[in-house]
């Protein structure tokens, strides 16, 4: 049953196809095919490290940009304002394009491919975290810091020991949407000639001329990625909340 | 008790919420080992006034002394008042992540600079003291709402306070656990601690109170030994509220 259900989105397809379906270009019994395959499958691995470097750093920088939000000096929340609405309004292909070609006009600096691209998906996605710490932070009761006040706890261990733990459970189903957007969100970085998965196809279809096959296969590639992914989240979804109960 | 020197000391303190005033002109001492329960309608500003005390709620007017230090903004007076006092609170609060063994050990250890042996050991002391050691690894949820509490008073015993606050400690628990907790109570007391109790619990008052004080409307309206308070009341207020308590 469960694999009817997961052909169907391919039977939909294929009564438009009226038989243009050319499959030898990624045929993996051929050797044309599998050597396109293989083309194709090497921009995975600077997708997965490009969306998960680019995380980690939003991450932190989303973390430290929460906490002035938080703050009971109005600077500070400002700081935290203006940062997540200026970042949040740049559209993530524009961002890539200002740091990959504004940026060294701007300040002298040159970024490689890579780190432009990491750079630009960081900081874009950093202005998301910081407001999904921000929820996730003010969730937490008063009670909470005030039992940390009560034996004296500072404010750095009330935070590391008392409040992110609790925090960082509560946003897990957050965070992973943001890893999923950021690995869909890096195929952008194609646009500069990062030799990603897009990029790969992108090059594949200019010599093969079979775009339906190659994209349906770039489809699958991040399909796949995307499930491995949500599948992890769920896992360690699972394994904080049994360590809770 | 007359010749024990003040560890308490609060002077004129006034404080608002907007245009509230929860409390007005309040002067209040606490001597070293003395118990002081606090009783009084919703709202009078009870609990107010021990959040006062250890700067959870920051008083706009008056002087609070606590063992000497006097308690201004500064984090090096906060500092040192919070290592005299601790607190139990009417939610427990305890931290629902960590162990009761390691709610017990992070003030020690990231406050005090205790080793993980020596925290280890002084949690389970206290732990032991409110009779729940078998409970050390367990998640504050795996527990009854009495056994938190007493967790919650283990946790800050850790810490060696001089003074304990209890805000309504009982009033969140099923009526079944009330009597753990206040026994545990009682025994703290026992044992020479000083004490302030927000609490409704008359019979607990009359048993372990050296000094009742009667609040409403953010004031001190009447303070006295239990004993005068419960037989002669001289407020009509407090004879009022009496009157509804012990008959409901």
């Amino acid at each position: 049953m469960k694999r009817v259900i997961f052909l169907m989105p391919l039977l939909l397809i294929l009564p438009g196809c009226s038989g243009n379906w050319g499959w030898y270009v990624v045929d993996p019994t051929t050797t044309n095919g599998a050597n396109n395959l293989r083309f194709m499958a090497t921009g995975a691995y600077n997708t997965i490290l490009m969306s998960l470097t680019a995380i980690i750093i939003s991450v932190i920088v989303g973390l430290l940009v929460a906490l002035p939000g938080l703050s009971e000096k109005k600077a500070w929340r400002a700081f935290n304002r203006t940062y997540v609405e200026i970042v949040r309004a740049v559209p993530i292909l524009v961002l890539i394009l200002w740091v990959y070609y504004g940026l060294p006009q701007l300040s002298g600096i040159t970024l490689n491919v890579f780190w432009a691209g990491v750079f630009a998906l960081a900081l874009s996605d950093s202005a998301f975290q910081a407001e999904i710490f921000r929820a996730g932070i003010q969730s937490i009761s008063k009670g909470q810091y005030e039992a940390a006040q009560s034996i004296s706890l500072n404010y750095r261990d009330t935070m590391r020991y008392v409040i992110l733990p609790q925090a960082i459970r509560r946003i897990l189903p957050a965070l992973g949407n943001q890893l999923v957007y950021m690995l869909k969100m890096s195929s952008l970085v194609s646009v500069i000639g990062m030799q990603e998965l897009t990029r790969k196809a992108n090059e594949l279809v200019v010599s093969e001329y079979r775009p339906l096959e190659i994209y349906t296969i770039l489809v699958l590639e991040y399909l796949v990625l995307i499930l491995i992914v949500s599948a992890g989240v769920r896992w360690l979804e699972r394994r904080m909340n049994s360590s809770e109960v | 008790m007359t010749d024990q020197p003040n560890l308490i000391e609060m002077r004129g303190v006034s404080k608002h919420f907007g245009d509230f005033q929860a409390l007005k002109d309040v002067t209040l001492d606490v001597k070293l080992g003395e118990r002081v329960v606090i009783c009084g309608p919703s709202g009078s500003g009870k609990s107010t006034l021990i959040r006062c005390i250890n700067r959870l709620e920051a008083h706009e007017v008056g002087e609070i002394v606590v063992d000497g230090v006097t308690l201004t903004q500064s984090q090096d007076s906060l500092d040192k008042i919070r290592g005299t006092v601790g607190m139990v609170f009417q939610q427990f609060n305890l931290f629902p992540h960590l162990t009761v063994l390691e709610n017990l050990t992070l003030g020690p250890r990231r406050v005090l600079g205790l080793s993980e042996d020596e925290a280890k050991a002084r949690a389970m002391l206290y732990l032991e003291r409110v009779q729940i050691p078998d409970q050390a690894d367990k998640l504050p949820r795996q527990l009854s709402g009495g056994q938190q509490q007493r967790v919650a008073i283990a946790r800050s015993l850790c810490m060696e306070p001089r003074i304990m606050l209890f805000d309504e400690p009982t009033s969140a628990l099923d009526p079944e656990m009330i009597a753990e907790v206040l026994d545990v109570m009682t025994e703290l007391a026992t044992s020479g601690m000083t004490m302030i109790v927000v609490t409704h619990e008359m019979g607990f008052a009359r048993r372990v109170a050296d000094k009742m004080v009667f609040m409403d409307k953010g004031e001190i309206v009447e303070v006295g030994t239990a004993e005068d308070v419960f037989t002669a009341p001289k407020s009509d207020r407090f004879a009022a509220f009496i009157k509804q308590i012990l008959n409901h």
